[in-house]
């Protein structure tokens, strides 16, 4: 893959190439289209059918299919007033707003933490190689595929028992489990072999001369890291920005384990998770909330959706 | 103010500070560390820009990695050793034997159907003169969340007795077709893969976009040429088309494979592992944090670890021959 497209230069030629070749889409391409969309609508139907359902009064979700919003329209948006309002919700005092703020507050720095410390080792790797740097950067890239399974238990071990050799305490106990802290660690750690990967591939793919003009100029790794590689590296730093904000935004597992169930920090997806049992009856409100839940995302992929490919692609698809 | 600023703002203004201060403090060591010149300053770069990435890794994956090994030789409270005792019990247990079997299933189907799909969905979309909204209507449910997924899902699967009006779009359909749908996803063994219908829908749209990329990125010329000498469909494609696309082809289905063990939230929201739907993933999980067997765990964590390093071989012999060309 980054033999066909390492430098963004060459993509864009190609790309452009593929755009000036009229000659290959001659050919079928009626029957695509038609197939294309096909796809895409039945892609798309189950995601409507939430939406659809989240703008339904309660009493006629469950008896009649979500189609016949449709053909019989009865909008409401009592469903969404409910779950934003502020005061109790069956059950759940402040309805789901105190979830869609921890979500915010736990993805943020979780999203900011690993990308300046990845970027920073990515660097190192790629521009300021010493012996072993080789090696330590395919051990980063085994690590990858480590299941976070594997993690969850002495991790969390560590963070409410230090870690010991004998009678020697080696880390002492954090405490941090049950804290927004509690999460941002975790999600950073494990974001780091995937994120060092995607931009040590495209760190290293800038102007080596650029580089060396700087080194002569007199430019200490900091100033380096600072004034050039950083502003270069933006599209690889938004694809992973993308990937690292759905991937967190998104998680169940970590959460599940470093938030314990603690009610003042579950993110929303953890809460959803659980409301799912709870709310069973509830179809108007879980509707709702999920609706929440993938709006945000959403939103974020489609205004960084550009970048997405490009900053991916520079280095591989991993 | 109102209580739910009270008990909200705060937490916002921890995120800011911690932000505020992990910034603060990269600041102030890059201008401490800046300072230093001649012999000293690589050394220091080194330490600054990998140190905090190599504690990390070491605390967060490298040691839990070697620590969960050696959990998986001990009992279910972690204090005797009990030898191969969790891994004959999960490779022998009759429960774990379903668990197994699903696993085998997900591993064998899904990435295959769905990189397959990407591949097909992107040489269809080469073909077309506009493809955005189409491509974006697909890539959608990626950045959905397994959890919502499930919820969407539901009013796909839900099923309601034959004396009540089907609102699940499935049943409604196979009723009208004139028989009575089954409760999906509580009949064995269609509801694993009513549950890898889900996957697959989750992430065709990531391999279509990767795919789409690399067929983009394929030279004109050479598909002109050999249009032109007479390869058309299905010719072009197995001649030309996908042997320039195979690297990305494997490099997405390796991914996909990764993604299919990893696989938790699905089964863990929509049937919670119950009616034999659960898989390894999602069994650790419920080993571990519902019936406190840290050992039997661990066990499982380390199957599915060895599970995947075929694939991460693969991906170092790879990377090593694509960087040793580059």
């Amino acid at each position: 893959m980054s033999l066909l497209t390492r430098n963004p230069a060459n993509q864009k030629k190609a790309s452009k190439l593929a755009e000036h070749n009229a000659g290959r889409k001659l050919f079928g391409s009626r029957p695509a289209t038609i197939i294309v969309w096909l796809i895409a609508i039945v892609w798309t139907i189950p995601t409507l059918g939430l939406f659809a359902t989240s703008f339904r009064p309660k009493a006629e979700i469950s008896g009649t299919g979500w189609w016949n919003l449709f053909l019989h329209p009865h909008f409401t948006f009592a469903n969404y007033s409910a779950i934003f309002s502020t005061s109790t919700v069956s059950g759940i005092p402040n309805g789901i707003m105190p979830y869609v703020i921890n979500s915010f507050v736990i993805t943020i720095p979780a999203v900011i933490f690993p990308i300046t410390i990845a970027t920073m080792a990515a660097y190192c790797l790629a521009w300021v190689k010493f012996r072993g740097s080789d090696l330590i950067f395919y051990g980063i890239f085994a690590l990858q595929i480590v299941p976070i399974q594997v993690a969850l238990v002495p991790l969390l071990n560590l963070f409410t028992g230090g870690v010991h050799i004998g009678s020697f305490t080696l880390v002492p106990a954090l405490h941090i489990a049950g804290k927004f802290l509690g999460i941002w660690v975790p999600h950073t750690m494990f974001a780091l072999p995937l994120a060092i990967y995607l931009l040590h591939n495209f760190i290293s793919s800038l102007p080596r001369d650029l580089m060396e003009a700087a080194n002569v100029d007199g430019a200490s790794h900091f100033t380096i890291f600072r004034r050039i590689v950083l502003p270069l590296s933006v599209p690889a730093i938004a694809a992973f920005t993308i990937f690292q904000f759905l991937w967190v935004w998104n998680d169940l597992l970590v959460a599940l384990t470093f938030t314990g169930g603690t009610e003042g920090i579950d993110p929303l997806n953890n809460k959803l998770a659980g409301l799912a049992g709870t709310w069973g009856s509830h179809w108007e409100l879980l509707t709702s909330s999920a609706f929440v839940t993938i709006l945000v995302p959403l939103i974020v992929f489609f205004s960084l959706q550009r970048y997405f490919v490009r900053g991916l692609l520079s280095g591989s698809v991993k | 103010m109102s209580t739910f600023w009270k008990d909200n703002l705060p937490k916002l203004g921890q995120m800011s500070a911690a932000i505020a201060i992990f910034l603060a403090v990269l600041t102030v060591i890059f201008f401490i560390a800046g300072r230093a010149n001649g012999k000293k300053q690589r050394p220091i770069a080194i330490v600054v820009f990998l140190g905090p990435a190599l504690i990390l890794l070491l605390f967060g994956l490298l040691g839990p990695a070697v620590r969960t090994f050696l959990l998986s030789f001990k009992g279910s409270a972690s204090k005797h050793w009990v030898g191969f005792n969790n891994y004959h019990w999960l490779f022998t247990d009759p429960s774990m034997r379903i668990v197994l079997r699903n696993t085998v299933f997900w591993i064998l189907l899904t990435p295959i159907i769905t990189t397959g799909l990407g591949l097909l969905l992107a040489i269809l979309l080469d073909r077309m003169r506009r493809e955005s909204i189409a491509k974006s209507l697909i890539f959608m449910p990626m950045a959905i969340s397994f959890v919502g997924a499930s919820i969407v899902w539901e009013f796909v699967y839900k099923f309601a007795n034959p004396d009540q009006p089907q609102i699940g779009l499935m049943s409604s359909i196979a009723h009208h077709l004139g028989f009575e749908p089954p409760n999906w996803l509580l009949t064995q063994p269609l509801n694993t893969f009513l549950l890898m219908v889900v996957f697959i829908w989750s992430q065709t749209g990531f391999a279509m976009v990767i795919l789409s990329a690399a067929i983009k990125a394929v030279p004109a010329d050479i598909m002109e040429a050999s249009a032109l000498d007479g390869a058309h469909g299905w010719r072009l494609f197995r001649g030309i088309t996908f042997p320039m696309v195979r690297s990305t082809f494997i490099v997405v289905l390796a991914t996909m494979v990764v993604a299919t063990l990893k696989l938790f939230d699905i089964v863990r929201a929509s049937t919670g592992g119950n009616f034999g739907t659960s898989v390894l993933a999602n069994e650790m999980y419920s080993e571990t944090f519902i019936r406190y067997d840290a050992g039997r765990g661990a066990a499982m964590a380390i199957v599915l670890f060895l599970l995947v390093v075929p694939v991460l071989v693969y991906n170092i012999i790879n990377l090593r021959r694509e960087r040793t060309i580059a």
